[in-house]
């Protein structure tokens, strides 16, 4: 492993300067996916500067209604603090759906955000990989690619975004607030995560030295109103095979409005646009929320390995939609 | 049956060494505190076949804190013929990706680590072959099978018998490369002194792993010691010397200081050997009543071009059910592959897995309820070697499973119960293990203050194994257990065999009771001197005397299922086994093997997979968040009950061992139930949702 050097900023503006001074430092988080990935030789930072001391540790309610939640905020935290579980319940569900919660006491609210895919081929010096040394091919591309994309990926990368929380988030319009040596600006979290076209080496539109301080959560009259779900090989402690985030609100039998977002289906959090766009205005069935799901999924082209995503997720916006709708759970 | 027991054994009582383990002072190979200590770094070949052609290892040696690199190049010699896995760092020749090549010694983890990313290796690459497939032509018939069981068997005419059978079935099952993950990796640490060669090592037994490193390196086995005081689990794959530790030996003796080699989890899938994929055909042939008439089991599996291993998939078809006409074929195919080795009840395993389940789908094909079925073509001598057996309660577990289980209210109709979104099923599988002992040697000394010191080179690999022979010791010498004291796992001890075989209580077990009984009888007549008394026995020639009897361990497994509808997910309700295990010395410890082989029989069926890349001839899934094992979550109610069995013609602990019966046949009894609820029959492990998917009932 190579040798790093070890900083603990005093605040903001010197944990920006830092990493705007060395090209090869990197924030550090809880660790639970850098360290793993820094021991694997997959990244070599020289320095790592450890943002957990910096005050970016708070839920904070805002005073329009939504929420404001610090980037260093634990997720064991997040999923329980109260504000969280009564008015944004997606959260929670999401991040206890992940991980374990020995990961989920470490693990902070950016470094969740921007943790490395699992694409195994990533994860071993040994193989081809665009996204860890450009260039070198894509192994996955024609190897064990069960549990990669099927939506927005390209010939150079067919990587996932792992995150559940990420799916969460995109679906009730999270805004993430970036601290880099040009001061505070905001990006909407629809808009951090990459699709990897020619460049999968870089995922966020974040430029290095990006602190990410905070995620902001707009009012949404009916975020209590939802659900997620995801699917996994075994019943606890295993990464997404697929998921998805869903909040409805219906007006008498009509969906007066609605969120989707698709996880462990591409590169990144991938809000279900079209699908949210086929079923606003109309009268909610489970043959309309088949339909929206087929409209979104009409885009996906299936790995040799993962074509069951295509029904499975399809199935599951069924199930997110229906049982949101109080239709009669199948 | 028998009495209560008194004394110590039958009672439950947590490990001895519990408490140092959840405290975290219980010490692991290379956990131990040594002076002036170095650390081995492994490194793996980066091609599948051919031969290093250069190695340069400058930069390596640049990084600040490394000592050395041995290689093929610079190592000290090893004598051949000892273990062909084992002769490391000796030749150019690389047989699969993966294969350690060299070894980088710093003085620390991190630089060592840093330091073997750096070395520098050519290879001329030779196409490689590492997929098994039934065609390969590379299929050859190996003379015998693990651990020496012939290699095909044929008792009357198995193919005029399947012709004129009036249900016949003809099924392929196939298992994928399963991998040992114990807690604790393989892992030494190694030092020598005066010529003399000190290694603690994470191995299932340190009798054998001290005559291998004597004979590998030239040694007198007695100037080797092995320690494995502790060792966190092995399930098969710590159960022959393997490779940390002769690495460790090398680097300790090339940097003339002491080594700890550990081996990260990436590394434990391969070169340490793992479960071989199958493809299994089974052929039943039986009358209108389920009745067998004909068994054949054609099982094909993998080895390497290092060393043979031949796993003995067939051999459970040998003696489990009835059938006049029977026949088993085993053929090996020869890749470019790491040497498949045991996992907890090899053969037994991935061929109950494929014999259970063909039991299943002919039960159904005759409209026999499967408990019933299996109670029809109970075998009252054994059919393979027409021996009779010392016990056999198949039937007894059956019985005694299906009441636990309620299952004689079961409607047989796959595909028919629904609870909302899932559907359900239940399923049943039968078990046996072979009931073996071997010769050991053990000690028990009297102290003049009333105490008592039991020494055995067996080896507790977390089972529980250092508290069942204290509890036979203490009854052996019919004294309160609190004065006696036992020591395992240590080349010193009195020589033992390995933890494996589910023999290890039986072995080590019989010399421990008679080395006490023997002591207790000397103790009639003399008070314990001043110096102590100790007596030694050897039970070889009383294991060689034992009579020809087949002897197995019985089990019945029931499962109840439930598959989600929309996803195919599956979850597992309930888990119930019944075993017949002889006697069961600690019920706690006893348990939890029994749960612990059940599980991972459910981890078989549903999520373990070794997924090999063909192109780069190795598995991509090597580490625990892509190579899923079951979690607790995974199973919500698992039970495991007991017979009463006094089997007379065992051995002196009365046991059959309990290590493995728990994963034979606990797969097969998931998957018959995820038929049952689904309709479905995935006859290739592991029963992953995207197989269920499209061909699941509609709602
Ligand atoms: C076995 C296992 C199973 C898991 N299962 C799941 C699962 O089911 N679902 C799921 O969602 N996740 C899962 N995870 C992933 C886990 O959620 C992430 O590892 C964790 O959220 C990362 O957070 P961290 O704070 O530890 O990040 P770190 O490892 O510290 O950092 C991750 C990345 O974020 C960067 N970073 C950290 N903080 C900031 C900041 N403030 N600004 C800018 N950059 C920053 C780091 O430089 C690094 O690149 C699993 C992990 C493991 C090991
Ligand atoms: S899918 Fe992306 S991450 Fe995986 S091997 Fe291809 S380039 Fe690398």
């Amino acid at each position: 492993m190579r040798a790093f050097r070890y900083h603990r900023p005093a605040d903001v503006t010197e944990a920006v300067a830092l990493l705007d001074a060395e090209p090869e430092a990197a924030y550090l988080g809880g660790g639970t996916n850098l360290v793993d990935l820094m021991k694997l030789g997959v990244q070599r930072p020289d320095l790592l500067v450890d943002v957990t001391g910096l005050p970016l540790d708070t839920v904070e309610a805002l005073p329009h209604g939504g929420l404001r939640i610090g980037a260093t905020v634990r997720n064991s935290d997040l999923a329980a603090d109260p504000m969280v579980r009564r008015d944004h319940p997606l959260l929670s569900r999401a991040l206890l759906a992940g991980a374990s919660g020995q990961l989920r006491n470490m693990a902070t609210t950016a470094g969740n955000l921007l943790q490395r895919t699992r694409c195994v081929y990533f994860q071993d010096t040994g193989k081809a990989c665009n996204k860890r040394e450009p260039g070198t091919g894509c192994a996955a591309r024609h190897g064990q690619n069960r549990d990669l994309a099927i939506l927005g990926w390209s010939e150079l990368c067919v990587a996932t975004h792992p995150s559940d929380l990420a799916v969460a988030l995109v679906a009730l319009d999270a805004v993430v607030e970036v601290h880099d040596p040009g001061g505070a600006r905001e990006i909407p979290l629809v808009d951090l995560h990459r699709t990897p076209g020619e460049h999968p080496e870089r995922e966020t539109s974040l430029p290095h030295g990006a602190l990410i301080t905070g995620v902001r959560i707009p009012p949404l009259p009916f975020a209590r109103h939802c659900t997620y779900l995801k699917v996994r090989d075994r019943a606890s402690f295993a990464f997404a095979v697929g998921s998805v985030a869903a909040a409805l609100d219906l007006a008498e039998d009509t969906v007066r409005d609605v969120r989707l977002a698709y996880g462990a289906v591409a590169h990144r959090p991938w809000r279900a646009y079209r699908a949210e766009e086929a079923l606003r205005g109309r009268p909610f069935t489970a043959e309309l929320a088949a339909q929206a799901a087929d409209a979104e999924l009409a885009a996906a082209r299936p790995l040799p390995h993962n074509g069951f995503k295509v029904p499975l997720i399809r199935n599951l916006t069924v199930r997110a939609l229906t049982a949101l709708a109080g239709a009669a759970p199948r | 049956m028998s009495a209560p027991p008194v004394g110590a054994v039958g009672r439950e009582h947590p490990r001895l060494e519990g408490r140092d383990k959840v405290t975290g002072t219980a010490r692991y190979a290379v956990e131990y505190p040594v002076d002036d200590v170095t650390y081995g770094w492994a490194v793996p070949a980066a091609a599948t076949r051919g031969r290093i052609s250069r190695i340069d290892t400058a930069q390596t040696l640049a990084v600040p804190g490394v000592l050395d690199v041995l290689h093929h190049g610079n190592a000290p010699r090893l004598a051949p013929g000892v273990d062909d896995t084992l002769f490391l760092l000796q030749e150019p020749t690389v047989h699969y990706r993966g294969e350690f090549v060299a070894v980088v010694v710093a003085e620390t983890l991190e630089a060592a680590r840093e330091g073997a990313r750096l070395v520098r290796i050519d290879y001329d690459t030779e196409a490689h072959s590492t997929v098994l497939s039934p065609h390969h032509p590379s299929l050859y018939r190996p003379d015998t099978v693990n651990p020496g069981y012939p290699t095909d068997t044929a008792e009357g005419d198995f193919d005029a018998a399947f012709a004129a059978a009036e249900v016949q079935l003809d099924t392929t099952y196939r298992t994928p490369a399963y991998h040992n993950n114990p807690m604790e990796p393989h892992a030494t640490t190694a030092r020598w002194r005066d010529g003399r060669l000190l290694v603690h090592d994470s191995t299932q037994g340190s009798t054998p792993v001290q005559a291998t490193l004597a004979q590998l390196f030239g040694l007198p086995p007695e100037t080797v010691r092995v320690i494995a005081e502790h060792v966190g689990g092995g399930f098969g794959s710590k159960g022959a010397p393997k490779a940390p530790v002769v690495l460790a030996a090398l680097a300790a003796r090339q940097v003339d200081r002491p080594v700890r080699l550990a081996l990260t989890r990436q590394q434990l899938f391969g070169p340490i050997g793992y479960r071989t994929p199958t493809i299994q055909r089974v052929r039943l042939g039986a009358d209108a009543d389920g009745r067998i008439a004909a068994v054949c089991h054609d099982a094909i599996s993998q080895t390497s071009k290092v060393q043979e291993f031949a796993e003995q998939t067939a051999v459970y078809t040998r003696s489990m059910y009835a059938g006049r006409h029977r026949r088993t074929t085993h053929r090996l195919v020869r890749l470019d592959v790491p040497t498949p080795f045991w996992m907890r009840a090899p053969g037994e395993c991935p061929g109950a897995y494929a014999l259970e389940s063909a039991l299943d789908e002919l039960a159904t094909a005759c409209g026999v309820d499967p408990v019933e079925l299996r109670v029809r073509n109970d075998a009252t001598v054994d059919p393979d070697s027409g021996q009779p057996f010392s016990s056999r309660n198949l039937v007894a577990c059956l019985r005694e499973g299906a009441r636990r289980f309620d299952w004689a209210d079961r409607d047989p109709t796959p595909g028919a119960r629904r609870l909302g979104r899932w559907l359900i099923g239940t399923g049943v599988a039968g078990a046996s293990y072979p009931a073996r002992s071997r010769a050991a040697t053990a000690t028990a000394a009297a102290a003049p203050d009333g105490t008592f010191e039991v020494r055995v080179n067996a080896t507790d690999i977390g089972t529980g194994a250092r508290t069942a022979l204290w509890q036979l010791a203490a009854d052996a010498l019919a004294v309160p257990a609190d004065r006696v004291a036992i020591r395992v796992g240590d080349s010193d001890l009195p020589p033992a065999p390995v933890a494996g075989g589910s023999m290890g209580t039986a072995s080590w077990g019989w010399a421990v009771i008679r080395a006490c009984e023997q002591l207790r009888q000397r103790l009639r007549d003399t008070a314990v001197p001043a110096e102590g008394l100790t007596v030694e026995v050897s039970t070889a020639d009383e294991v060689r005397a034992q009579r020809p009897l087949a002897r197995y361990a019985y089990g019945a497994h029931f499962v109840q299922v439930r598959v989600d509808a929309d996803t195919g997910e599956v979850r597992v309700d309930r888990m119930l086994g019944v075993f017949a295990v002889g006697r069961v010395v600690n019920p706690t410890t006893a348990r939890s093997q029994l749960i612990g082989g059940m599980t991972m029989g459910l981890s078989m069926a549903l999520h373990e997979e070794g997924l090999l890349d063909e192109r780069y001839g190795d598995w991509v899934n090597h580490d625990l968040a892509t190579y899923h094992i079951s979690g607790c979550a995974d199973v919500e109610r698992i039970e495991a009950y007991w017979l009463p069995e006094e089997d007379p013609d065992l051995n002196p602990a009365r046991v059959k061992g309990i290590g493995e019966i728990g994963i034979v046949g606990s797969a097969a009894a998931v998957a018959n139930a995820v038929h049952h609820a689904t309709g479905v029959r995935i006859r290739d492990l592991p029963i992953r949702l995207d197989k269920l998917l499209d061909r699941l009932p509609a709602g």
